[in-house]
């Protein structure tokens, strides 16, 4: 190509050539150029780590789900007019005719004394079971118990596991050797069996107590709690001490060391909180296992004890009347699978949004 | 600059320097990985000591066994005079400090800029009140060029050059003598090295600290540095005045690692006559006898591989170790 | 363009453009690039991280990560588009015309098959050699690539080898196949000078014997002067000048090139004070209207910040785009944008 062909032909290709705009050739001030060097706005881990939270449809749903069953079971029993042990009474009096009603019917005594009255009684929106008791509300307590298992449990192995891991993966060498063999032997314990064992020697010790918190709470409520604690800590432990050893070869926990940081402060300011969203999720995804543990503990009947009712027993419960009242198993079944599910789903929607090792 | 009355004119002085890391070759067997094998020298307050080598040769190793990150096998280190032991260590921390390789990895992610460089102060316990530590952390960021509307960000938030100033006044806000500096350049972007060399070269004519700078490469070490030490496999093989390094390196591994350095010039690259090494850096676990280097120098003879070459001077403080050069 | 019965030129990359797709929006990694690759020769693309550089090399492979992709342009190989090809044609065509070796040896290197597997196999893929032949030829191929002792090292596992032996393996693979043109991204900074200094010599060598264009992707000037013919600087996804190394060392023509080869330590200012490129790096997703250069250029004018820079003619072999070369009258034209 030749060189003088701008000059002659095509003024697009050379819109500068002939007439420069001087103005626009003057050297730009540092307020301009300043501009174009925009940092991006501020976010923090957590910000960061919610707005990746919500935008994923599932952990958003579970959300809900769970947003939904703990606002029912807060306000339900105190909206239900019915108590969960207690027969259903119809003008002060006992109705033993309100045995495995189906959901939103009335029974014959409770017909009579609408019409009677003119007063509209509350709808037992799941009917009633073989006791003649507001299956709904038992529902509700039922998956109350069972939550609160859950989260006690999950809670209690959490604050076991990483006071374990973090001595052991911080403390290394010979400590660390013995304190993950004494997790290994725990791990090899069938835990069912153990679980099984441990609750029914528990039960009887317990019975004797005077202690009022644990007879309000029912000896195997208590006992669940215990064998939570002693057999599930083990895995917690066994991943924040692996999450200390990778943090205590990251080169800022030298440069801690450097500045002459205590090994107390190392791990209070640097390692856990590094390892905190993995710590978080692990006990999120814990509390759908221990919910599930303790609705098998109870189906087999070794939880809670009647009349106090939890998704577990209700369903053993629903047993006998399998044939005639499918809807008395399906209600507590249902509700487990959405807890554990949400639970689930919730639990990986976070790992997707704040786990470091998945970030890009 | 290498005066021989030791202890008052040096800031930092180590002698024969040892690290040995026991490495588990099988089953109840481990052998001594030695990484740093009989390293001394001296730096003297506000000068720039830098330490090249290959990878595996122990740079890094040196600068952190000096600071105690690893428990030294053997060997002194002598600030100011006095022996620096795991007793006074805490008080020396003040004293030596260190800026490290990784501006991402060596920084807390979940910490604020502000108490990251507040971290020194916070354990020193060097202020009398919040205002006072805002005050210092506004300071020395400051110092280093960070904007003070940056303080409460986090450092993911940051380019690699910026992170490096918040490591690097992390490392003053002690207002240590002497600060190790591990590769402090090498993870950063070419149009940000200078920066960051710069603004080394600035603060020790500001403050008149001292630095061990460790670094392969050779071009920036040379800018940066008073005096020069090669290090060869956990040894010293030559340390001299850096121009003098430069122009009349003897070590014949000295001489290899200067003409292999790629030259930013077409010209000089084409004319430029290379001496490349056959082979590759033995393996520290099975280090050949006398001589490290010997498996790979034209010049070794049986000498080399019976006995290890003294550190010698060859006059004006230009020290070799070679039994032939 | 080319007159016709002239011999296309061996590569030719134009107006390429790939964006990836991420949390935070599209990010333009490479934004309209232009290069002619001619057989036998090496081309160097240098730039800092984030510049598009790897990114260029990777889309001419096809090998870019899951959410990225070519959204315009053409790839031109020998004349033909290969932007285009089906993912069984593009196989053929990493295989047998253009191979790529990566900065990290170990990573690409599979860790449970020895080194003679990983080398046969790619023999095998690419001819119809039989088990035996493949044996002999990796064998030869490791002779080649310099490595002593070849028959007891070919039954040996990476992690055996040391860093500059694996790029050498590496090296081998990618050679396997006899391909016209080799991509070397970054191929040497893992490894330590001497070190590098061998496989730089290595690729030099195989290129004089084999005839092969090398299109070799660095950060480091010195890597760049040593090896490349022509240069091609890249910031912000964009090319800023391309030349031969000679114009780009020498006579560079864009604000960015000269303020980077004045910021490096090099032999000749050892005792003056360096000068720095001011401001950080560019953040790909808030790109500047104008030059991406102008918030760090000392330079830089109104007009930088309001509009891209278009390629300037220089001179015969070098081209630039920075609006200094307009204000300053120093340029022969303004080329066609597929030129």
């Amino acid at each position: 190509m030749d060189s003088n062909m701008d000059s002659m032909n095509m003024p697009k290709k050379s819109p500068f050539s002939m007439q420069i705009d001087l103005q626009r050739f003057e050297k730009a001030t540092d307020e301009e150029k300043k501009q174009q060097d925009v940092m991006s706005e501020s976010t923090t881990f957590f910000k960061d780590g919610m707005r990746k939270l919500m935008k994923n449809p599932l952990a958003v749903a579970s959300i809900i789900v769970l947003v939904l069953i703990i606002l029912t079971i807060i306000f339900a029993p105190l909206i239900v007019p019915y108590g969960y042990s207690d027969i259903i009474k119809v003008g002060g009096k006992r109705d033993k005719s309100a045995k495995n009603l189906a959901p939103f019917t009335y029974s014959a005594k409770e017909i009579d004394y609408m019409e009677e009255t003119g007063e509209k009684l509350f709808p037992h929106i799941m009917g009633t079971d073989s006791m003649c008791r507001d299956y709904f509300i038992r529902v509700v307590y039922g998956t109350r118990i069972s939550l609160s298992v859950g989260l006690f449990a999950s809670i209690l192995v959490l604050i076991i596991g990483v006071l374990y891991g973090s001595i052991s993966g911080y403390a290394g060498g010979r400590v660390d050797l013995v304190m993950m063999r004494i997790v290994d032997i725990i791990y090899s314990l069938p835990d069912m069996l153990i679980i099984i064992l441990l609750s029914v020697v528990l039960n009887e010790t317990l019975a004797n107590t005077q202690n009022p918190i644990i007879k309000s709470l029912g000896t195997n409520m208590v006992s669940i709690f215990i064998v939570f604690g002693l057999l599930y800590w083990v895995g917690m432990a066994r991943l924040v001490r692996g999450e200390i050893l990778k943090m205590k070869n990251n080169e800022f926990v030298l440069a801690a060391k450097a500045v002459g940081a205590s090994s107390g402060r190392i791990i209070r300011s640097h390692i856990i909180p590094n390892c905190l969203s993995v710590i978080i999720i692990t006990t999120a995804l814990q509390i759908p296992s221990a919910i599930f543990t303790e609705s098998f503990l109870s189906f087999v009947g070794m939880g809670v004890k009647a009349p106090m009712p939890s998704l577990g027993s209700l369903a053993n419960a629903a047993r006998e009347g399998l044939q005639s009242y499918p809807l008395q198993l399906v209600f507590p079944a249902v509700t487990i699978v959405l807890i554990v599910l949400a639970f689930n789903l919730l639990g990986d929607g976070l790992r997707d949004a704040f786990d470091p090792k998945l970030r890009r | 600059m290498s005066d021989q009355s030791t202890k008052s004119g040096s800031l930092v002085k180590v002698e024969d320097l040892k690290e040995y890391f026991p490495i588990r070759t099988g089953f109840m067997r481990t052998t001594m990985l030695k990484a740093v094998d009989g390293v001394s020298f001296e730096i003297n307050p506000g000068e720039t000591l830098g330490l090249v080598g290959e990878s595996g040769c122990g740079k890094t190793t040196v600068g952190r066994t000096l600071l105690r990150l690893y428990k030294p096998t053997g060997g002194k280190v002598y600030f100011e005079g006095h022996e620096v032991n795991d007793r006074n260590m805490k008080e020396y921390r003040k004293k030596m400090q260190m800026v490290f390789q990784d501006p991402y990895s060596s920084l807390d992610p979940r910490m604020t800029v502000e108490d990251i460089i507040g971290e020194p102060l916070d354990v020193h316990k060097m202020y009398s009140s919040k205002g006072e530590r805002r005050d210092t952390i506004l300071g020395l960021m400051s110092l280093v060029g960070l904007n003070a509307e940056h303080a409460t960000r986090y450092v993911h938030e940051f380019s690699g050059g910026q992170r490096q100033r918040i490591g690097i006044a992390r490392a003053l806000a002690v207002r240590p003598g002497f600060i190790v500096c591990d590769e402090p350049v090498s993870a950063l972007d070419v149009s940000i090295q200078a920066q960051v060399v710069n603004m080394f070269e600035d603060l020790q004519e500001k403050l008149g600290v001292a630095y061990l700078f460790i670094a392969h490469d050779l071009l920036v070490v040379h800018h940066i540095s008073d005096r020069i030490a090669v290090m060869y496999l956990g040894r010293m093989v030559e340390m001299a005045d850096a121009d003098e390094l430069m122009d009349h390196p003897i070590h014949p591994y000295t001489l290899s690692l200067l003409s292999a350095v790629p030259v930013p010039d077409p010209e000089t690259a084409r004319a430029q006559k290379r001496i490349i090494l056959e082979g590759d850096v033995p393996s520290p676990l099975n280090m050949p006898s006398g001589c490290a280097f010997r498996t790979r120098c034209r010049y070794a003879t049986e000498q080399c591989a019976r006995e290890c070459p003294p550190f010698t001077d060859r006059g004006n403080g230009h020290m070799v170790a070679c039994w032939e050069k | 363009m080319e007159e016709k019965g002239k011999k296309p030129p061996l590569l030719q990359v134009i107006d390429l453009h790939t964006s990836f797709t991420t949390d935070n929006g599209e990010v333009l990694a490479v934004n309209g690039v232009n290069f002619t690759l001619e057989e036998g020769k090496t081309l160097g693309i240098v730039g800092e991280s984030g510049s598009g550089k790897s990114v260029t090399a990777y889309s001419i492979m096809q090998i870019l990560e899951k959410n990225g992709h070519i959204t315009e342009g053409q790839i031109l190989f020998q004349g033909e588009d290969i932007t285009h090809y089906s993912p069984k044609q593009m196989n053929v065509f990493r295989g047998h015309k253009c191979a790529i070796i990566f900065q990290d040896p170990m990573t690409s290197l599979n860790p449970v098959y020895t080194v003679g597997n990983q080398i046969e196999e790619a023999i095998l893929i690419h001819s119809d050699k039989s088990k035996s032949e493949a044996r002999a030829a990796a064998l030869e191929m490791l002779r080649l690539v310099g490595i002593n002792d070849a028959e007891r090292r070919i039954k040996q596992y990476p992690h055996e080898l040391s860093g500059g032996m694996r790029q050498r393996v590496m090296i081998a693979m990618a050679l396997a196949s006899e391909p016209s043109i080799l991509i070397a991204d970054e191929p040497t900074t893992a490894l330590d000078v001497t070190i590098q200094a061998q496989i730089l010599e290595l690729m030099q060598e195989l290129q004089r014997k084999l005839n092969m264009a090398i299109i070799i992707v660095t950060h480091d000037l010195g890597v760049i002067a040593q090896m490349a013919d022509e240069i091609v600087v890249m910031y912000g996804g964009r090319i800023c000048e391309r030349g031969t190394a000679d114009d780009i060392f020498y006579r560079p023509a864009h604000e960015y090139t000269k303020g980077l080869l004045r910021s490096i330590p090099r032999v000749d200012n050892m005792k003056e004070k360096l000068i720095p490129i001011g401001g950080n790096p560019i953040n790909l997703l808030n790109m500047p209207k104008g030059c991406a250069f102008c918030a760090r250029c000392d330079e830089a004018m109104k007009i930088c910040i309001d509009e891209v820079p278009p390629e300037l003619r220089i001179h015969d072999t070098h081209l630039a785009s920075c609006w200094m070369n307009v204000k300053n009258q120093n340029y022969m034209e303004v080329p066609d944008k597929d030129e």
